[in-house]
């Protein structure tokens, strides 16, 4: 199954490189969100619990703007059914996810580097544990988003029901996340964030878990 | 020879309160083709669809059975070719690559030889490394039927087979219905009469309702 899947990663990944459905969209989106916020703040300079929430709200609505596209794009293409057809409910959703995690993964990482680039707090003090969080958090919102995707493709207002749908689902996630970042700008222990990790670690076991156990529901009409 | 059979057991579908069919039995077994017939919005696609496995019956059940073992429908896939005309390929690629990434996703070798055959045969070969999007509508109903064949599958679901198709893609389609008929499991949802007069057996819905 693995093999299975990253093929269907492979073709994701050619089909977007033709097509550009989402990375356009994530590009725009993160420097308008950036500017946007950059042009509010002025001259003035914002706190690090600030800079680490608005940190995470562009990571949020980048992935709304962008992540759907997994499964909206076969879909407004009519191209679900061949893909029904070539290959089993897990593959289909192990492929996608592989996409949209390495889309989340590499449009986070240039988020944080325009972040640590233009905002004057953003200084971590605890490098390790905002790592271990940006990949947790990463990891999160890729399987919900993939699961989330899945689930408004075949509804008829995808636009709006994604972020009203993704909302509930991934606010433990931002939240939890939102804390940690602001625990490694303190300096704060891996010891003292253990609550707040083992949220974040139970959320994306339950996630995944349930989104495997979910999507062969959702895949079949 | 294949021993491959699909059973239905008392199949019925509904669209929320509308029902479309109901107590459905059949047993189609080891080769042949089998027919589906009816008007307009009597079910044939949505017959079709459920023996592919690829939407579920409101109740009774669909048995594919390879050498008297019950396939698991999460191996489905590997064991059906299905055309329709509400089948779509990925237009943004060739029809080389097209079907270079369905083997891949299959799991299934690329067997070059035998896809060339079939290229040759629906008359594509030449335009085997334009893109989807630049061709006819016969046209990519030709690739279609490639997209079915190409993984040498047991069961052969074929939805309106003949539809966007001149003369010519219509010979070469009766050719390999007949051909594949003689050791597979071939299924014809239409309502021609030339497509019907190939099958052996002819399931009529309307007697169904």
């Amino acid at each position: 199954m693995i093999a299975e899947s990253y093929s269907l990663f492979k073709k994701d990944f050619h089909s977007e490189l033709r097509t550009r459905y989402a990375i356009n969209s994530l590009a725009m989106f993160i420097i308008v969100a950036i500017s946007v916020i950059l042009f509010s703040i002025g001259n003035e300079t914002i706190s690090s619990s600030l800079t680490g929430g608005l940190f995470w709200v562009v990571i949020f609505f980048t992935a709304m703007s962008g992540l759907a596209r997994a499964f909206v794009s076969e879909e407004e293409r009519g191209t679900t059914l061949t893909l029904q057809l070539i290959a089993s409910p897990s593959t289909v959703f192990s492929g996608k996810l592989i996409f949209n995690m390495i889309l989340v993964f590499s449009m986070n990482f240039i988020i944080a580097i325009i972040y640590s680039a233009l905002f004057e707090n953003f200084i971590v003090q605890n490098f390790s544990l905002f790592l271990v969080t940006f990949v947790l958090g990463n990891i999160g919102l890729a399987v919900a988003s993939t699961i989330i995707a899945a689930i408004i493709a075949k509804a008829g207002a995808k636009g709006t029901l994604y972020p009203v749908l993704s909302f509930p689902i991934l606010l433990p996630l931002i939240l939890t996340c939102v804390q940690l970042t602001l625990f490694s700008f303190d300096g704060t222990s891996f010891e003292e964030s253990k609550f707040e990790l083992a949220i974040v670690v139970g959320y994306d076991v339950i996630m995944l878990t349930a989104s495997y156990m979910l999507f062969d529901f959702i895949w079949k009409d | 020879m294949s021993s491959y059979s699909i059973q239905s057991q008392n199949l019925s579908k509904l669209f929320g309160r509308r029902l479309i069919f109901k107590e459905i039995n059949f047993i189609w077994s080891e080769k042949g083709i089998f027919g589906i017939s009816g008007p307009n919005g009597s079910g044939k696609s949505t017959l079709v669809k459920i023996v592919a496995g690829l939407i579920a019956a409101s109740s009774g059940k669909i048995i594919h059975k390879n050498s008297e073992e019950e396939i698991i429908p999460e191996k489905l896939h590997n064991h059906i070719g299905f055309v329709s005309p509400y089948l779509v390929l990925y237009e943004e690629f060739s029809a080389w690559e097209n079907l270079k990434i369905f083997s891949k996703i299959r799991g299934v070798p690329f067997e070059a030889e035998r896809i060339l055959f079939y290229l040759k045969k629906f008359l594509l070969d030449t335009r085997k490394d334009d893109l989807v999007k630049t061709y006819s509508s016969g046209m990519k109903q030709r690739m279609k039927f490639i997209f079915a064949l190409m993984h040498s599958p047991e069961v052969l679901i074929f939805d309106e087979p003949t539809s966007n198709l001149d003369e010519e893609g219509k010979k070469a389609v009766y050719e390999i219905v007949r051909e594949e008929g003689k050791s597979k499991i071939v299924v014809i949802a239409s309502n021609e009469t030339r497509d019907l007069e190939l099958c052996s057996e002819v399931l009529l819905l309307e007697k169904f309702k």
